[in-house]
């Protein structure tokens, strides 16, 4: 399998400068600042259909030529505030691999001209602030990071920066606010990041793993970028698979690989005596998917999830076995949900607890008929109603494990009890 | 009565001149100041507002908001059970049972030797080595009800931060993340 940002996962200690360097890290920074006006960047990247990785998947080159010429000082936020449920690939590409991810960032500062970058990671990240601060001073001392780098006029600082427990701040406004000094609230757009953003300033907010996939297309080049993945999802994309399945863990694959290679020959398939029953593919705002044959067929691509109905997201596939309740699997992400709504906006505050009580009730066995019409109706509200994507995030597997799983919600209600689990096992 | 360190403050203020304004190392001066005191008291809270010229009640407002944060007093360790959806499809819910009738206290509780306090939290992305918790924001993975023991055995005998848990090893240069293998 054709590896880019993986690919020098298992090289001994390549966490370290001067083997990073050995394989050649950092030539993309030195050919960037070196042969390269920041414009030439921005094409590179454009022309090589890289999307943001963090879900959203926005063209990432477009992203950075909303940046207004002349407006500075400009800034670069990466958002390592991996939080997702289901999500862990961002932590595994900081942890093996941190030079990778700071050369991209460093080639991206100078192609928006920002001469400061924060790498905002989740606050249960300390071992991660470790490592990268580790790294961040092994680049200065070789003159990766600093002032006039390789002889130019260019000066790049990184700054890692901690957040303290808040999912809404993988939000990218919520993340400045964070970053500010702030608590972790949603901004009013327009005006857009890039216009307006950290210190009101223009800043470009990126995921890490799309920055770490960087310096190998200024190194390489748009075409050969695009020979790996498909047409409309170019390159590769990690997946991170969780559930009970042989290997569970973070997989690299070319866009359009079919679910069922990553499921059963990468993720080593479910664990012995347990079938597939549902899977979400990209986190838990991700719609859920029957584990039925057309479903392992889904190509991974974010057209290719969109078109069976749900969303590639993060690629962070949960897996669902068949002897698993589906009401105390959607009680477990509402309670996320509801616990994370950062209380900014009324429908989802209000909205996010009431679907996780109802859920609650349903699975504990006090659920009434009218309460799945009432799920629906309370998903009507918050959907599009929300300040931010927090919201409508919060109702995506309500509706896809009542439209997909009735009979089991139904069967919890008729039955006044859950068949899988004991009432006093769901507690709040 | 100053209430932190000399360094603490030194470390606060490298925070301060990485940032265009003062208030962007609040974050990281909560951290600081949870590390020393072991929670954010008002008197704690207070003197980071003093260094970073802001008011009591900004500094109150961002800490109430961030879960890491904490308001009241906590034990010596701190377990952090990830009971979020692929957790608790491997288990999560049972492991917390376990560890809070091991414990003698229910989530949000603390040992009456203020040894241990547990909490049930949100995820904590880790989910292909679930069951997962954090102890002092380290974390440890792969989660059976031994290796729950042996954490707590080594804990109470002050292990912890050399890495005497039987079972489990010690990562890296980190002496106090101690993980399964991977």
């Amino acid at each position: 399998m054709d590896r880019i940002l993986f690919k020098h996962v298992d090289v001994p200690d390549i966490n370290r400068l001067p083997v990073y360097v050995e394989n050649g890290g950092y030539s993309g920074l030195r050919k960037a600042l070196t042969e390269m006006q920041p414009e030439e960047v921005t094409q590179v990247v454009m022309d090589s259909g890289l999307a943001g990785r963090g879900g959203a998947a926005f063209p990432t080159g477009r992203k950075w030529s909303f940046i207004p010429k002349g407006v500075l000082p400009t800034y670069l936020a990466v958002n390592a505030d991996e939080s997702e449920p289901g999500a862990f690939k961002d932590r595994e590409l900081m942890e093996r691999n941190p030079h990778q991810l700071l050369e991209g960032v460093a080639i991206s500062a100078y192609a928006v001209r920002a001469e400061k970058a924060f790498i905002y990671i989740r606050g249960e990240f300390l071992y991660i602030e470790e490592i990268l601060n580790a790294a961040v001073a092994e680049a200065y001392a070789g003159g990766y990071l600093g002032t006039n780098l390789f002889g130019t006029a260019t000066s790049i600082d990184i700054v890692i920066h901690r957040g303290a427990g808040a999912y809404i701040c993988g939000e990218e406004s919520a993340m400045l606010d964070s970053l500010e000094g702030y608590r972790g609230f949603p901004r009013l757009k327009p005006p857009f990041p890039a216009v307006k953003g950290a210190y009101g300033q223009p800043t470009v907010i990126n995921n890490v793993e799309t920055l770490a996939n960087v310096s190998h297309i200024v190194n390489n080049g748009a075409e050969w970028f695009r020979s790996f993945g498909t047409e409309k999802s170019p390159g590769t994309k990690i997946c991170s698979v969780s559930g009970p399945v042989n290997r569970p863990g973070n997989y690299e694959v070319n866009m359009g690989t079919p679910f069922r290679t990553l499921l059963e020959d990468m993720a080593g398939g479910l664990v012995e005596g347990k079938k597939l029953k549902a899977y979400i593919p990209g986190g838990a705002s991700a719609p859920m998917l029957p584990g039925t044959e057309a479903n392992m067929e889904i190509p991974l691509s974010y057209e290719g999830y969109a078109a069976a109905g749900s969303a590639f997201g993060s690629a962070s596939f949960i897996i669902i076995p068949d002897d698993a309740c589906i009401i105390r699997a959607q009680l477990r992400i509402s309670e996320f949900f509801a616990h994370e709504s950062c209380g900014k906006c009324i429908p989802c505050r209000e909205g996010t607890p009431w679907l996780a009580k109802t859920v609650r009730r349903i699975e504990n066995g006090e659920g009434r008929q009218e309460d799945l019409p009432l799920l629906l109706d309370i998903c009507d509200n918050i959907l599009g109603r929300a300040f931010c994507p927090l919201g409508d995030f919060a109702t995506s597997n309500i509706v896809a494990s009542i439209k997909y799983f009735y009979d089991e919600y139904e069967q919890h209600i008729l039955q006044r009890g859950c068949p899988y689990h004991s009432a006093a096992s769901a507690v709040a | 009565m100053a209430v932190l360190s000399e360094a603490a403050h030194r470390r606060i203020g490298e925070f301060v001149a990485k940032y265009p304004e003062r208030r962007s190392a609040l974050l990281p001066a909560l951290h600081v100041a949870q590390n020393e005191v072991g929670w954010l008291t008002r008197e704690a809270m207070e003197e980071v507002a003093v260094i970073l010229d802001l008011d009591w009640d900004q500094v109150e407002e961002v800490a109430s908001f961030y879960t890491m944060y904490y308001k009241q007093p906590v034990g010596t360790y701190v377990l952090e059970v990830c009971k979020t959806l692929p957790c608790s499809i491997l288990g999560a819910d049972e492991m917390i049972d376990y560890i809070s009738q091991k414990l003698g206290i229910a989530p949000g509780e603390t040992t009456a030797d203020g040894m241990f306090t547990l909490f049930r939290v949100e995820c904590l992305a880790a989910c292909h080595r679930a069951p997962v918790m954090q102890v002092n924001h380290r974390y440890f993975q792969n989660l059976t009800q031994e290796k729950v023991d042996a954490l707590i055995e080594a804990a109470r005998q002050q292990q912890l931060r050399t890495g005497g848990v039987p079972g489990l090893t010690v990562r890296r240069s980190h002496p106090d993340l101690i993980e399964t293998e991977r």
